[in-house]
This record gives structure tokens, C-alpha cells and sequence, in this order.
């Protein structure tokens, strides 16, 4: 729209301004909640001004965790949530980048067969396919560590599919050049394909460092050991203590700690994403 | 810099598409060698066969004494200049020149000092340190000049490289790329549709059509001598008219037509070998009218009906000469202008 008129401005202003209000109140009221003790979200009148205990519950949080309620430190969960996450989003990277390159570039036999498979894997997520992948992992000895964590989730036909499209669109005279110029495959892959494909992988890391950090159901299912407990397990664990009164400061904490990292990447790669997302520059 | 030679060349594609139909052609070191015909004549497939882009189906390719059919593009001591440039985009124009010597195992010094000598032949030094999407189209073409040149490669080989400029700056790049291979004598094909860059920029042309050699050898040759009606109407602009023998030999009150070759039914006459004015040698008059008239500057191009055919014909005069629109022409058409062809087999006749 380019009608400019100033009852039209406070208007799409208003509009605007309620949408913020909607999607930032409850992270505000969260952030709130950790500032206060224990008890003062459970009195009936919700503070909405931040309170002084900040540090108390914050430096316990991140120290020694609550262990009445089983839950590790969250520096700990933090850090597998992280590890976890990049392991996650760097793998399918990977994974994905080459078997879109070796489709899109190299001519042998069942190429679009193998194509076909990779993107009907798009119908089994992990929670269709979870009982068999459960048994697989436990029977590799994989429960409880990294490898267990990541490994299932790191295929990924969506970011194949992405690259393979992306592939298509890069002109096949930067590749016969490459091939005069003396470049192999690999080399041609390294030097050329990799850095003209760079805003995409930037793209796909946030989108898959988030799906990966906000994994909940597998990391249920294979950790067992504390040790290896990530943020949104942690999470849920605070508030399962069915028995007591639960600590809304300390969970509200844990909240406010969990949504750091991705916010980060998030802002991190904020000019990188867009542009991977929308242009095309060749 | 080489010789490359080509034995019955053929390419056939899957369900038996023949795309290149048996070529047979010998370029000699240092001579520059355009390949044009229409799209679809098979000219780019049978330059990239001899790239390596395209794997041969038939026959054998020579560059230099060596059979290369089988070998890598890098390993064929070839270097290409393709239409859409193909700079990588990611890479300073240094890069992009540096690139080829550097997976040949250069080192940086011998490197760094080719670069700059083509980089000064091109005149492009001062964007050696930006990248190909902060450059012009004709800057573009000289970086992709320049990537060719660095590696001193015994061929080079393009691929429409003028195509995607402005009209102008086609011209000023064709000139520059005549210079510069006659300047460096390295062997070179060329591939074009447009048969004005061919005409002026080869030693000799090899006018191809759906996938066979029609006519090679030098463009004055080419367009004084056509070997048949393909090439005749390709090469020269505004096309040769072509006029049927019955309907000449009805209107022209001379005998000038019994001692053409035998077989002939077709003549070919260019557009600027039809006069308004008779000239001094034995000549045929035909009559026409004269349904357009196009000033363009320098030369007029009169698009007549011949009368009583409706022959579309096309005549080109220097100047503007006083017509108009409508108007009855006589035109005048020196005997020895005439290009005898036989219709059926659409070559020319008489040898």
C-alpha cells in the first residue's frame, strides 16, 4: 500500500502495536515472574514490575539447578541443548548439501530413484518412525549421548530438496568453467558451489539450529541420565512436580535462560537469513 | 598454440537424435575459424565437442598430434569464453584469472605476473580487486577475455561471447577480439548465429546447417561463390533474393539466360547487385513495384513486388534515391551477378 494518509498511519500503527503487545506480554510477564520469590505469582495479583530477587534466582538456576525437582543446572542443559542443537543443524547441513550435489551434478544410475526416497522421507518425521528409531539407537548402545541425540534427526530431506532446487538455478557454465579452469568435482564443489551457496546454508543453520533446539519428545525418550538432560526437558521437569507448590520464579528463569541462544542466532544471522531466503544472486 | 583437427565428428543423443551429422574440418595453427549457421545447427555442440563439454559419439578430434577425444577439458590445452560469462560470482576478477593457474599448480609470483599482463592487454587493472557483480556487461566480457588469456592455452574456444552486449558495444568488442588474436596468433574457434561478426571476424567461416558443414572458407569467398541456397540467403544481409529462371526468362527480352549451367531453375541476386540505373555490362531489366522504402542513413532498402509475380524482393542503394511509395521501378541486374542454383537439390550449379 502506498496511501499515506495520517488516520491510515495511526491506524497500521495501532494494529502493529497490538501484535507486539500480544506476542512480547507473556515473554515479559515469564521474565518478570523469574525476578520475584517463589511464592508472589501464586498470591493472586500477578506483578507486573520486576522484583529484587533477579540475581538469587538467576545465579541458582544457572549453578546448582534445583535438585529437589531433579533438574541439573541449567548452565548443563543449556550446553546439550547447544551441542545438540549444532550438531543437529550442522549435520543436516552437511548431509543434505552433499546429497543434493551429488543429484543435481553427477549423472549415474537410479539418480532420480534415489531422489525419490530421499524426499518421500519427508512423510516419516522421527514422532511416525519413533518406536523403530528407538530400538535401533538402544540396540547401537546410543541411549544416553550425543550420538543418540543427534544422529536420528540429522537426515533431512527438506534442506536436500532446498539445495537441489537451490542447485538448478546456478548456472551449468560456472560449472564448465570450473572444468576448463582444471577444478574436479570435489574441487568445484569446495571452491564454487559451497560460497555461492552461502546465504542458503546460512538460512537453513537457523531455521534447523531452532528445530533442533526445541526438540522435546526424543530427547525424552533416549536420555535417562541427567547429564545429558536439554533445556526443554529441564523445562518440562520443573514443572512436573505435581506435589508441590510449583517455583514459577526458578521455571520462569529457566524460560527466560532457554530463549537466549536462539535469539542470538537468530540476530546473529538475522541479514544473512533474509537474504537467503529471498534473493537469488548470481 | 596447435592446429585442431576434426574427423568425421558426430554426436548422437539419446533416441537417436543426431544433433552433429559427420564433420570433417582441419584449422591450422593460429587461424581463426567461425563457426555460424542458424540455432539448432548443432555449431555449439560441435564447440563444446571440442571443449570436452560434450562427449563424442563418433569420429576423432586432434589438437595438436594428440587424439584429446577421451581427455578432460583441462587436460586439453583449451581455454573458453562462454556466453553468459561465467565469472564466479564469490571471487575478485583477480580470482577469476588466477583461478585456472592456480589448480594447474602456478606459483604465486608467475601467478601474480600473468594476471597483470592480461589485465593490462584487456585494460581492466583497476577492477582487479572487485567482484563481477559490481562490473559492467562489456567489463564482464573482458574479465572472461581475460580468464581465457592467462593461461597462454593453445586454443581458444567461444561461445557466442558478444551475444548478451548492446549493439555498440558488440561492435568495439569484436574489434578488440580480432586484435587481440591476431596480436597473440593463438588457434581460434568461434561460434555465432550472426553472420556480420563471422563475415569480419574469421579467417575463414564453416557455414553449418542441421548439423553438417554446408560451405567452408573465407568469408569473401563465402559470399561471392555460395556453395547453395542455405548459404546464400544466410550469408549477407538483407538476404539474397531468389528468383525463379521461368519467370526471368518470360520478362527479360534478352538471351542472357541460355548459357547458364545446366540444372540451374533458381538465381540468387543480392539486394545490392539490383540497380536502378543500367549498367555498362550485358544486364537483365525486370519490372517491379515498389511496396516499401526503408532510409537508413548511409543506404536505402527498397522491398519491391516484381510484376506480374509476387515475388517479395529486397534491393540495397547507397543514398536516397527520389521514390516514392507505390511507384513502378525498373531494375537493372548485371548478367554476371547472377548466382545459378539448382532448387531441388538447393545447390548451386555449375560448379
Amino acid at each position: 500500500m502506498v496511501e499515506n494518509r495520517r488516520f491510515l498511519n495511526v491506524l497500521t500503527h495501532l494494529v502493529l502495536i497490538i501484535g507486539v503487545l500480544v506476542v512480547a506480554f507473556p515473554v515479559y510477564v515469564a521474565f518478570i515472574a523469574s525476578t520475584h520469590e517463589a511464592g508472589a505469582f501464586v498470591r493472586g495479583v500477578i506483578p507486573l514490575t520486576p522484583g529484587d530477587h533477579f540475581w538469587a534466582t538467576y545465579s541458582q538456576m544457572l549453578g546448582s539447578g534445583w535438585q529437589v525437582a531433579g533438574a541439573p543446572p541449567v548452565w548443563l542443559m543449556l550446553a546439550n541443548s547447544t551441542i545438540m542443537a549444532l550438531a543437529i543443524a550442522f549435520g543436516k547441513i552437511t548431509i543434505s548439501i552433499l546429497s543434493a550435489f551429488a543429484i543435481v551434478y553427477f549423472r549415474f544410475r537410479f539418480r532420480l530413484l534415489a531422489f525419490w526416497i530421499i524426499f518421500i522421507t519427508l512423510m516419516l518425521p522421527v514422532e511416525v518412525r519413533i518406536i523403530p528409531t528407538y530400538a535401533v539407537v538402544a540396540n547401537l548402545g546410543m541411549l544416553n549421548s550425543y550420538a543418540g541425540l543427534t544422529l536420528p534427526l540429522i537426515a533431512s530431506a527438506t534442506a536436500t530438496f532446498l539445495f537441489r532446487q537451490f542447485f538448478m538455478t546456478v548456472p551449468e557454465e560456472l560449472m564448465e568453467a570450473s572444468r576448463v579452469d582444471g577444478a574436479g568435482p570435489m574441487k568445484f564443489f569446495k571452491d564454487i558451489l559451497l560460497p555461492v551457496s552461502i546465504t542458503n546454508i546460512a538460512a537453513l543453520f537457523v531455521i534447523m539450529f531452532i528445530y533442533g533446539w526445541v526438540q522435546y519428545l526424543w530427547p525424552l525418550l533416549v536420555t535417562t541420565q541427567e547429564d545429558f538432560y536439554t533445556i526443554v526437558l529441564g523445562i518440562k521437569r520443573l514443572m512436573a512436580s505435581s506435589d508441590r507448590v510449583p517455583a514459577w520464579n526458578l521455571i520462569m528463569a529457566t524460560v527466560t535462560l532457554a530463549m537466549v541462544p536462539p535469539v542470538m542466532v537468530v540476530l546473529l544471522m538475522q541479514k544473512l537469513f533474509v537474504k537467503g531466503l529471498t534473493e537469488t544472486e548470481k | 598454440m596447435a592446429s585442431i583437427t576434426l574427423e568425421g565428428l558426430k554426436k548422437t543423443y539419446a533416441g537417436d537424435v543426431q544433433a552433429v551429422k559427420g564433420v570433417d574440418l582441419a584449422i591450422k595453427d593460429g587461424e581463426f575459424v567461425v563457426l555460424v549457421g542458424p540455432s539448432g545447427c548443432g555449431k555449439s555442440t560441435l564447440l563444446r565437442m571440442v571443449a570436452g563439454l560434450e562427449t563424442i559419439s563418433d569420429g576423432t578430434l586432434k589438437i595438436g598430434d594428440r587424439v584429446v577425444n577421451d581427455l578432460e577439458p583441462a587436460e586439453r590445452d583449451i581455454a573458453m569464453v562462454f556466453q553468459n560469462y561465467a565469472l564466479y560470482p564469490h571471487m575478485t576478477v583477480y580470482n577469476n584469472l588466477a583461478y585456472g593457474l592456480k589448480n594447474r599448480g602456478f606459483k604465486k609470483p608467475e601467478i601474480e605476473e600473468r594476471v597483470r599482463h592480461a589485465a593490462r592487454m584487456l585494460e581492466i587493472e583497476e577492477f582487479l580487486t572487485r567482484k563481477p557483480r559490481q562490473l559492467s556487461g562489456g567489463q564482464r566480457q573482458r574479465v572472461a577475455m581475460g580468464r581465457a588469456l592467462v593461461r597462454e592455452p593453445a586454443a581458444f574456444l567461444f561461445d557466442e561471447p558478444l551475444s548478451n552486449l548492446d549493439a555498440k558495444l558488440r561492435v568495439q568488442m569484436r574489434v578488440e577480439i580480432k586484435q587481440l588474436q591476431r596480436r597473440l596468433k593463438t588457434t581460434s574457434l568461434y561460434v555465432t548465429h550472426d553472420q556480420l561478426e563471422a563475415m569480419t571476424l574469421g579467417d575463414r567461416l564453416v557455414v553449418l546447417n542441421a548439423g553438417q558443414i554446408e560451405q567452408v572458407g573465407t568469408p569473401m569467398e563465402i559470399y561471392a561463390r555460395p556453395a547453395s541456397m542455405f548459404v546464400a540467403s544466410f550469408i549477407g544481409s538483407p538476404a539474397m533474393n531468389m528468383v525463379p529462371v521461368e519467370y526471368l526468362a518470360t520478362r527479360s527480352t534478352e538471351s542472357l539466360l541460355d548459357d547458364l549451367p545446366a540444372g540451374t531453375d533458381v538465381v540468387g541476386i543480392r539486394p545490392d547487385d539490383m540497380h536502378l540505373t543500367p549498367p555498362s555490362t550485358p544486364h537483365l531489366v525486370v519490372e517491379s513495384t515498389l511496396a516499401l522504402f526503408e532510409a537508413a542513413g548511409a543506404e536505402s532498402h527498397l522491398y519491391v513486388r516484381l510484376s506480374e509475380s509476387d515475388q517479395p524482393t529486397v534491393i540495397r542503394v547507397s543514398g536516397q534515391p527520389p521514390v516514392r511509395e507505390g511507384e513502378t521501378l525498373r531494375l537493372y541486374v548485371a548478367r554476371e551477378a547472377l548466382h545459378p542454383f539448382d532448387s531441388a537439390s538447393g545447390k548451386r550449379t555449375g560448379g
